[in-house]
């Protein structure tokens, strides 16, 4: 592998009620955070491939991994999104470099689907700060009931030298949705909106 | 009696590899399990709480078995253990101490008779706060190389009238203990101390 891993993070929410109100069944959302070596971290580097490679590596393996925690199948799960932290020697570029060109790939793959985009966030910051991971249906980006977002910290990471990078999964849209849209059972999945 | 009104739950588990030192031949676990619970008491002083402990006896051994699930599925595997509560601002300090009886006749139960205290610490506090939970060793807690704490949280709880209970439990000592001290293989195993 070329991602040095420290440290790996899966984190697993159930809502059973809101406001009082059953939520049945429970909505499950999981995320997978790997905290990585950034080997770029102090300096400017115009080619980031290696960080392309390890983004690589984390889609597969924080997929599992979030998957695992929820106990599904990957095609079971309904939305997903990713999101990366780099530490104070590191630059955006990084997390972009990990995110965009190579780790939806192998997501993908370990969820059977995913004509949408995945929704993305990045950010540049010290340990224990929290991430916003942004969350859309995998098939359709345009269900209104699956936009969502999960936030997680790890308290320990990213350190300066560092990269957290996480993956979140769900088996199901918010708790309670009520505000219209698309719904799951109207995808087409034509085209990864609708 | 009150009954025990479920919101939320959620499960962290942390992946130790290496803290800048040579990986451990066996990654550190450390999880979490997380309940938000409505608090029946919220408000206003009420004299008689106690029973409420028994009431939160099920949920207890519920987040425990939950948690040794997530750790592997072993029992035998777990080596430290902690337990701790964040009280919502209409609650009071002593409803979190509710869980100390609960919270550790779950664990002791689950891990087949573990003798040591089980280390805790509570307070009172809002929406995301983070509690430092406190672990000791389950059979000695003077064991040194298992000194450990994990932070734990949840963006939106406990709400003001809710209480965020809290177990967790590692599998080993911190990644690179070397400080001496009471060593695990030492363990005289009569008192919970040493």
């Amino acid at each position: 592998m070329k991602a040095k891993i420290r440290k790996i993070v899966t984190f697993v929410e159930e809502t059973r009620s809101e406001m009082g109100k059953a939520v049945t069944p429970p909505t499950r959302r999981a995320a997978a955070a790997a905290v990585v070596e950034n080997p770029f971290a102090g300096k400017y580097v115009e080619d980031l491939a290696e960080l392309m490679e390890i983004g690589e590596e984390l889609g597969t393996l924080l997929t599992e991994r979030a998957v695992a925690a929820l106990g599904i199948p990957g095609p079971s799960a309904e939305s997903y999104g990713k999101a990366a932290a780099v530490g104070e020697n590191g630059e955006l570029e990084h997390a972009a470099a990990i995110l965009h060109p190579k780790l939806g790939t192998p997501v993908r793959k370990v969820l059977g689907t995913g004509a949408a985009l995945i929704p993305s966030s990045k950010k540049r910051g010290g340990p224990g700060m929290p991430i916003d991971i942004p969350l859309g249906h995998k098939d359709a980006a345009f269900v209104r009931s699956h936009f969502d977002g999960m936030e997680i910290r790890v308290n320990d990471a990213p350190r300066a030298n560092e990269i957290l990078v996480a993956i979140a999964v769900t088996d199901s849209g918010r708790p309670l949705p009520r505000v219209g849209g698309l719904t799951k059972e109207q995808i087409k999945g034509e085209d990864g909106l609708r | 009696m009150p009954e025990v009104r479920v919101r939320k739950r959620a499960i962290i588990i942390e992946e130790i590899f290496h803290e800048g030192g040579p990986p451990a031949e066996k990654p550190l676990r450390r999880g979490a399990a997380l309940v938000v619970i409505d608090n029946p008491f919220a408000g206003k002083y009420v004299p008689e709480i106690a029973s409420f402990m028994e009431d939160l006896k099920p949920l207890g051994l519920d987040m425990a078995k939950s948690l040794v699930a997530a750790l592997g599925g072993h029992p035998k595997a777990i080596e430290g253990y902690g337990k701790g509560a964040i009280v919502g601002q209409h609650g009071e300090l002593e409803h979190g101490a509710l869980w100390h009886v609960p919270g550790g006749y779950a664990m002791r139960e689950i891990l087949g008779g573990a003798k040591a205290i089980v280390a805790s610490t509570k307070k009172v506090g809002s929406l995301g706060t983070r509690l430092d939970v406190p672990i000791t060793h389950i059979n000695a807690s003077y064991v040194r190389s298992h000194f450990d704490a994990m932070e734990v949280g949840i963006n939106d709880a406990p709400r003001a009238d809710e209480i965020l209970l809290a177990l967790v439990m590692t599998t080993g000592p911190r990644i690179h203990a070397r400080v001496g001290g009471l060593k695990a293989s030492e363990i005289k195993g009569e008192d919970g101390l040493r």
